[in-house]
């Protein structure tokens, strides 16, 4: 133990203790900004400085260890004027409108600065103009950047993408996306955590919320909604309910309120995605010479887009499934249109995701299965609902819980998973044991993959046959565990990849908490849901039923085909919408 | 890409690494006068762009105070003084809290500036203009603005390109009577902001002049002016007291100049060794200077029955320039043992000719300024068997001009750094027998600029020697003057920039009595500045004309040109003569070196301006 005094209070912490950490076990928060636990430890925003005793200079408390003996001083007279000042000196390179801005609220500069009572900035205002495409669903507001880089940090160290570095020099430092290229250059997977991770507004999504409040008032559009499994876990965040107070049948009133005319599960075309993806896996599996091996998930557009730029030889491992939003947008045109006796060119098809690149994916041409546009027209992040919420006023506490509309609302256990890392390889394993034995197993056979480690494996006899599946979470895992399969040093059966660490849980669409990471805590609710859900399994869902027995006959069948599946080798990067 | 690369510079890396050269030479070429608050902005400026962008001090805070001062610049009339403490408090806090050194220093210098000439940041915030300290300072013409006696470089440098020596010569002496002795050991202040440095290096003045005194026979006096009736008492026959009594002999008043040494020339000749200065070069000078008509009494000591009160009731005027010619103690242990000599002490008796016996003897010199280099090259030259220079500093602290250093360890003087002498060690009899010195580590910078020396843990080192000379400064002994009243500091008169000595109408004093030791330029421009106060005090205003009309500067492209050195003779064949080390430029080099000049007299602000002093 080090032994040490804060503020003159006596404090013992173990050695390799940072004063930072040292400070808040003794109950005294050193204000910082740029500061990101085990990714960004640069010091680079000066604002955590403090006084050690016998020292001239300041020293930064997120990234330098307590000594035996140390005095430091978080509230000198020093360290007041140089916070202050240092804060004053991110402000002048700030656009400090925070009225327009949607972190407001939210932004931990705008709390540090109202902290320390800045009431006006004594410098000249230098924030960088900006310069970029803003129908790019991923926007990065430079005059809102504050240099602290976490946005490269995440992207190398988590995501080992690489797209943001520093560019410019002396003055003109900012970040840029890599090598001089363009956002749409970059083989950007639009995961988004550089987005939750961002501390000010600097980074953000593609804010689509006008679009939809123009299709709710057009009283040609009929809008109909599916809400992802992933939002019901964390939508309330962004409002701040409570976790109890955020049901989901509170969503549903409060869509229901906004106007929304069919509000739907996305749960149920997971359901659906399982019936296509487990029988592709156990046709796959009976034909294994004629197949490249692993099969992959697909569900993931994030994932999508990695593989395609990173490993653009895999492609034909993935699984050729739509994700659950594109099955469900292809249902909601044809199949949802004709059993609810709607016209499909009325059809506004909205899904509120947990993600960014489901904005990509739904604007990718071949993601029309009708001739009345896009399978769905348009996507909301968590985030971009909880503002809509806001700007209808709604009090979603006041709200009563409502049911989703009758049979595309309806979704099983195992459907509600796939927000969770996890959760899409577990609910295809209970279909597929289905399939092949008839019989269901127990639901939680399969609990082995659940869990917040980047790279699980397991391996499970099915009927004697033993399936070896792997389970990744995060890009860096992703390719961590591509590059052990390139290699032969493992070797898999299934595999499935979310893009976000955590999986949808964790999306770069969901509500932010500085400092956070919410994924397992979310993906906690999902699995609480299955367990308490009366149905658990995919093949059971009585609306995957009869969508079978009244539309698609049975899975990858010629319908199911060209529905449900796709070519993934067709997809342009460059269309995102 | 390959696991690892060999690192090669691009083009773009290779040109920027020549503008780092261009601007460090461009920074060397700074003449006075330049406004510190904008240097302190554009030297701001640059820091900023030296920013790694990681952290906010140094990324936003160094443009931030680079926008403050600007605007302090700004003629703009809505800055108020308030923006002096913003400066400084952001200053601070980029110093106290940037990551790295590229911040922390850049807000350092602004610190300082604030605290070095913030009169010049008010002057600008509050009348929009620069300081008139700064105005007066500014000079169109470098070499001439540093040259401390004001000497007309690009008039001589542009005779010596004509072949007209004679008259280069003639040029000199109107503002220093001393053109043969600066030639030849001036430490040449008039180089360090040659304008040349722009473009190469500074054009080798001193070279030049020496060209010009090798070259131009026996060049007479002007004629003095009509006698004044007016007698000037001059004490100390060195180079300040000489410039003095040559001046004030032109004006027509009759100086009588009083040297306690049996010869002029002060630490000319008992200072600097013959093989720097010859004696015969020295007496060109002076025989010069006494052909207007100066008066000279030898072996004249001021104290006891002739009193400077006798002289200042005889005189109308006094001129003190008696030099620092006492040693300073160095303060260990059998410091005044046999064999322990000063090297002030051992200079003089060369001075008047008695050589010590050196041969086959370990000398050790302390010190490591010009002095003990010239004591050390002496001992060698006297037969030593083996020479030390012991200093408690590094080489680069040395004060002595590396050119010595250098002269010193090429002739076979052995350089023992980072020692200080702890104390010596004596024979029963009471002869030197070594010097013991303590091992030293060069630690945090003093106030001097230099790295502080302190005890290292390393054990006591000893050199055995017969003879140590300790050179490790000068001083004046003053004693007679404070007790007629000369106000005295720290060991030197006290007298104004005018020369004069406060509450005592009349007397004056200058050169090394009042500076500490200096060097022969500013001590001859001290005597130039009594001459003309002391000329004025007397009622008068003779002007000293400029009697030597200058060439046109030559058509030339000024393309880069390599500097001519002076050559020197081979270490081996002159370290055991006192013959001169030096050789003049030939022809073909003054010629070559001339044309480097940049006439700054004719080109830049001088043709606006004036780029010459046609009288004082």
């Amino acid at each position: 133990m080090v032994k040490l005094t804060i503020d003159g209070q006596k404090v013992a912490v173990k050695e390799g203790t940072t004063i930072l950490e040292a400070a808040k076990e003794a109950g005294i928060d050193i204000p910082h900004l740029c500061f990101l636990k085990g990714i960004n430890e640069i010091g680079a925003c000066r604002v955590c400085i403090v006084e050690l005793k016998g020292m001239n200079k300041l020293v930064t408390a997120c990234n330098n260890m307590v000594e035996s003996g140390m005095e430091v001083f978080t509230n000198s007279a020093k360290v007041r004027s140089t916070r202050k000042t240092n804060v004053e000196l991110i402000l002048s390179d700030h656009d400090c409108k925070c009225a327009t801005c949607m972190r407001s609220g939210n932004c931990s500069l705008q709390t540090i600065a109202n902290d320390l009572g800045i009431l006006s900035v004594p410098y000249r205002p230098i924030a960088e103009k900006n310069r970029w495409d803003k129908s790019f669903p991923l926007i990065r507001d430079a005059s809102k950047c504050i240099k602290c880089m976490r946005c490269i940090q995440i992207c190398d160290k988590v995501q080992n993408l690489n797209v943001w570095n520093v560019s410019g020099s002396g003055y003109r430092t900012t970040v840029g996306v890599s090598e001089n290229r363009k956002i749409e250059d970059a083989s950007c997977s639009l995961c988004g955590q550089c987005i939750t991770h961002c501390p000010v507004g600097a980074l953000r999504e593609r804010d689509d919320t006008d679009k939809m409040f123009a299709a709710l008032a057009d009283p040609d559009k009929i809008t109909v909604v599916q809400v992802a499994p992933a939002v019901r876990a964390a939508w309330g965040e962004g409002i701040g309910l409570f976790k109890e107070e955020a049901t989901m049948g509170r969503l549903v009133s409060a869509l229901r309120r906004m106007g929304f005319d069919y509000i739907f599960d996305t749960t149920y075309s997971a359901d659906l995605t399982i019936m296509e993806e487990g029988s592709e896996f156990l046709e796959r599996f009976k034909n294994k010479k004629q197949y490249k091996w692993p099969m992959f998930t697909s569900c993931c557009p994030g994932w999508v887009r990695f593989a395609k730029t990173q490993y653009p030889d895999m492609l034909p491992n993935l699984s050729t499934a739509k994700s659950p939003q594109q099955m469900f947008g292809a249902m909601t045109k044809t199949y949802i249109a004709q059993t609810l006796g709607i016209a499909p060119e009325k059809i506004f098809s909205v899904s509120i995701m947990p993600c960014l690149s489901k904005k990509f994916e739904a604007g990718v041409p071949v993601m029309a299965s009708t001739q009345y546009g896009q399978d769905v027209d348009l996507v909301l992040t968590t985030r971009e609902i909880d503002r809509m919420i806001r700007a209808d006023h709604i009090r979603a506490e006041d709200l009563k819980d409502e049911p989703f509309d009758d049979t595309f609302g309806t979704g099983t256990g195992a459907g509600v998973i796939f927000g969770a890392t996890g959760g899409v390889m577990e609910a295809a394993l209970r279909s597929a044991y289905y399939l092949l034995t008839k019989k269901n197993p127990d639901p939680d056979s399969f609990r082995r993959v659940r869990g917040m480690d980047g790279w699980k494996e397991a391996s499970f006899e099915i009927e004697g046959v033993p399936v070896r599946v792997a389970v990744a979470s995060g890009l860096g895992n992703a390719r961590k565990l591509m590059d052990a399969i390139l290699s032969g040093s493992v070797a898999y059966d299934f595999v499935e990849i979310m893009a976000c660490p955590g999986g949808c849980a964790g999306g770069g669409g969901q509500p932010i908490h500085d400092g956070e990471e919410r994924a397992e805590d979310r993906g906690t609710v999902l699995y609480g849901l299955d367990r308490s859900s009366e149905c658990r399994f995919s093949h059971e869902n009585p609306a995957v039923r009869r969508t079978y027995e009244e539309f698609l006959s049975e899975p990858l069948s010629k319908r199911a085909h060209s529905l449900l599946h796709t070519d993934f080798t067709q997809w342009t990067l460059e269309n995102e919408r | 890409m390959s696991r690892l690369d060999v690192k090669t510079r691009d083009t773009a890396q290779m040109v920027v690494e020549g503008l780092y050269k261009d601007l460090e030479r461009r920074i060397i070429a700074s003449p006075p006068g330049l406004c510190p608050v904008d240097m302190a902005s554009s030297f701001l400026k640059m820091c900023h762009a030296q920013t790694c962008g990681k952290c906010v001090p140094c990324r936003v805070g160094l443009g931030q105070l680079h926008h403050l001062i600007e605007d302090v610049l700004d003629l703009s009339e809505d800055v108020s003084l308030d923006i002096i403490p913003l400066i400084e408090r952001t200053a601070m806090a980029i110093r106290d809290s940037a990551d790295c050194a590229i911040g922390t220093e850049a807000a350092n210098m602004v610190l300082r500036g604030l605290a070095g000439f913030r009169e010049d940041y008010i002057e600008h915030v509050t009348n929009h203009r620069c300081t008139e300290s700064i105005q007066r300072l500014k000079q169109p013409v470098p070499c001439v603005a540093l040259c401390p006696a004001g000497v007309d470089v690009p008039g001589y440098t542009a005779l010596v390109l004509e072949g007209r020596c004679a008259d280069a010569v003639r040029l000199i002496r109107m503002d220093n009577p001393f053109p043969t002795v600066c030639a030849l050991i001036c430490e040449h202040p008039c180089e360090a902001r040659c304008r040349r440095n722009l473009i190469d290096a500074p054009v080798n003045i001193r070279g030049l002049k020496r060209y010009a005194v090798d070259h131009c026979g026996k060049v007479p006096v002007p004629r003095p002016m009509d006698e004044t009736g007016k007698k000037v008492a001059i004490i100390g026959g060195g180079p300040s007291g000489l410039t003095a009594a040559y001046y004030l002999s032109l004006m027509g008043h009759r100086a009588v100049v009083f040297e306690k040494r049996s010869h002029l020339g002060g630490m000319l000749r008992y200072g600097i060794p013959s093989y720097r200065l010859p004696r015969k070069r020295l007496q060109e000078d002076i025989d010069a200077i006494l052909s207007v008509g100066v008066e000279v009494k030898n072996d004249f000591n001021i104290g006891g029955e002739n009193s400077i009160q006798d002289l200042r009731d005889e005189y109308d005027a006094v001129y003190i320039s008696i030099g620092a010619h006492t040693h300073k103690e160095i303060g260990i242990p059998n410091e005044y043992a046999r064999g322990v000599i000063s090297a002030v002490e051992m200079l003089r008796s060369i001075g008047d000719d008695t050589m010590p016996d050196f041969r086959g003897k370990n000398v050790v010199v302390i010190g490591g300024g010009n002095v003990a280099m010239d004591v050390a090259r002496t001992a060698k030259r006297l037969g030593a068997a083996k020479v030390s220079i012991v200093y408690r500093r590094r080489r680069d602290d040395m004060t002595a001009l590396p050119e010595e250093v250098e002269g010193a360890v090429a002739e076979g003087c052995e350089l023992q750094t980072l020692k200080a002498p702890a104390r010596i060690e004596c024979t029963p009899e009471g002869d030197v027998k070594s010097l013991w010195v303590r091992p030293q580590i060069a630690g945090t910078t003093d106030r001097s600029g230099r790295p502080k020396p302190v005890d290292s843990t390393e054990p006591e080192e000893n050199f055995p020697c017969e003879i140590i000379i300790s050179a490790i400064g000068q001083a004046t002994d003053t004693q007679d003057f404070e007790k007629y009243g000369i106000p005295i500091n720290r060991g030197s008169i006290v007298a104004s920039s005018s020369s004069d000595v406060a509450n005592i109408p009349g007397v004056f004093a200058g050169g090394d009595c009042v500076s500490g030791p200096s060097t022969v330029i500013n001590a001859v421009a001290a005597g130039k500045v009594a001459a003309a106060n002391i000329d004025t005090y007397l009622g008068f205003h003779h002007a000293i004309e400029k009697d030597v009309e200058i060439p046109a500067p030559r058509y030339s492209d000024h393309l880069p040109c390599g500097r001519v050195e002076l050559k020197e003779r081979q270490a081996g064949e002159r370290g055991g003569d006192f013959g001169e080390i030096e050789k003049g430029m030939t022809e073909e080099e003054a010629s070559q070196e001339a044309l480097r000049c940049l006439r700054c007299d004719h080109f830049g602000l001088g043709v606006f301006k004036g780029g010459r002093v046609e009288q004082w």
